[in-house]
């Protein structure tokens, strides 16, 4: 996954790498930052698909509002990538449609 | 009609007071009769109970207390489909009607003994029949593999459904208007004066004329009803719904407790508080929906909940509607229900024939709808 040049990280946040699993892909994100950030700056596109049409979607708001960066993040499927702080060892995936529960994908 | 009407700014053959979806049923049946229907809204003030319902198309258990409430209900739920067709013909919206039957999941065997008598009585009521079937656990894991352990069984109704009540709204209002038929946001009514076999409605907006008045105002009927001689004791009863996030399918029928829409979001509902005019939220209350909701189905434990709001029901004193004519001012009519979706396609049927036309349909023994019955 490349970095998406239109993203940049500002030098005032420097902070240590730590690697996580975007998409099967081992990515390079900052401590503290959210998934969100991470995902974004990793080029990852798109980040989830609707429930309706299926359309694709990225993170928006970025401040836990819109829920159009629901991801699938560590097994737990439709969470706010925006709320959620990267941590070593994250396995993120996106996130598609509509969640399954009750099922063997949780 | 007479011609000056017809010049009149302002008039209409009939008048609804109420925009929700038992206003709106009417006015698009009468409008298909070729009169000019105008629906009076009050705007974003009002209660909106059409906004707050849980949008389904009910048939078992309704009219327990009155086997004219039950023939009408049922009458409706046939009507219904041909009601959708119409709508998403000529809108181009699919309002997601499913009429698969339904259940209603008891938790308890007193609660599911209870419900099962019930039925019984009402079937001996009807002698055309009454279908109904009850489910033990094993019977109800076949129709619903996820539902929970500890629960007893369920009752099942051929005839139940389930709709999207706000496309429902949307439907309506094109299909309306397509038709001819006008909206008007006009505040509340605040007057009806009977004049010259007609009717002018004060409000907020100015005055409107009209040959004939529907009064469809939801519990706004409680004070407007009297300034056409009809009394019409509508109290609230609210209801408070939770809204889950929008999950792969599991749900393949609607339940009186819980239904999944076609888009996956999972409302958990039915609960009846008597609390006033109050449209809140209380956590007691949405705990307890929420525990009989993951009682009956486990699985929904993992689903993060979105949203709740209350509505208020508009209720008479026996639960059932009335549909009456004014004696005092003919031509001005009440119609109130709590049951305004699975209703939808008798108001916009022969209720609505019965205003436009006066032909009363013997099927739906108009009545034993008559207010006169809280009088005694």
């Amino acid at each position: 996954m490349a970095a998406d040049l239109s993203f940049n990280r500002l030098p005032c946040n420097e902070r240590a790498e730590i690697e996580i699993t975007v998409e099967g892909q081992t990515v390079i994100a900052l401590e503290g930052e959210t998934v969100a950030a991470a995902v974004m700056y990793a080029g990852l596109r798109p980040t989830r698909t609707t429930p309706v049409s299926g359309s694709g979607r990225a993170p928006y708001c970025m401040m836990g509002v819109c829920f159009e960066c629901l991801m699938n993040i560590d097994g737990k499927p439709n969470t706010q990538a925006c709320m959620t702080e990267v941590h070593k060892g994250m396995v993120i995936s996106v996130q598609q449609g509509a969640r399954e529960v009750g099922g063997d994908s949780i | 009609m007479t011609e000056s009407v017809r010049l009149n700014r302002g008039s209409s053959d009939v008048a609804v007071i109420g925009g929700g979806l038992v206003g709106l049923c009417i006015a698009l049946g009468i409008q298909r009769q070729g009169q000019q229907v105008t629906v009076y809204d009050e705007g974003d003030i009002a209660l909106r109970a059409s906004r707050g319902n849980f949008g389904l198309v009910w048939v078992q258990g309704k009219g327990d207390n009155l086997p004219a409430y039950a023939r009408i209900t049922r009458l409706s739920a046939k009507l219904w489909g041909g009601l959708a067709e119409d709508l998403t013909q000529h809108t181009g919206i699919d309002i997601q009607l499913q009429q698969r039957g339904g259940l209603f999941v008891c938790l308890s065997e007193s609660e599911l003994n209870s419900r099962q008598q019930m039925l019984e009585k009402m079937a001996a009521e009807h002698p055309q029949g009454y279908p109904f079937d009850v489910l033990d656990l094993q019977q109800l894991r076949e129709l619903i593999p996820e539902i929970g352990p500890e629960v007893a069984g369920a009752t099942w109704g051929p005839e139940d459904g389930h709709v999207n009540p706000l496309y429902l709204m949307r439907a309506l209002v094109s299909r309306f208007e397509l038709l001819g038929g006008k909206l008007v946001s006009a505040g509340q009514v605040r007057n009806i004066i009977s004049q010259q076999s007609q009717f002018v409605l004060q409000s907020e907006q100015g005055d409107f004329s009209c040959n004939k008045v529907v009064l469809a105002a939801g519990l706004g009927n409680k004070y407007l009803g009297p300034m056409v001689g009809i009394d019409a004791p509508v109290f609230p009863n609210r209801g408070q719904v939770l809204i889950a996030e929008r999950v792969r399918p599991f749900l393949n029928y609607p339940t009186g407790h819980v239904r999944q829409t076609e888009e996956g979001t999972v409302q958990c509902g039915d609960s009846k508080e008597d609390v006033g005019f109050d449209t809140g939220t209380t956590t007691d209350v949405l705990a307890q929906i929420a525990h009989r909701a993951t009682t009956m189905f486990p699985l929904l434990k993992d689903v993060n909940l979105i949203r709740s709001w209350g509505a208020l029901r508009i209720m008479t004193p026996d639960g059932n509607p009335i549909y009456q004519q004014s004696e005092q001012y003919p031509g001005a009519y009440l119609v109130t229900c709590h049951s305004g979706v699975t209703l939808a396609a008798a108001h916009s049927g022969p209720i609505a024939d019965w205003i436009a036309t006066g032909s009363t349909d013997h099927a739906i023994d108009l009545e034993k709808f008559h207010g006169s019955r809280f009088k005694f």
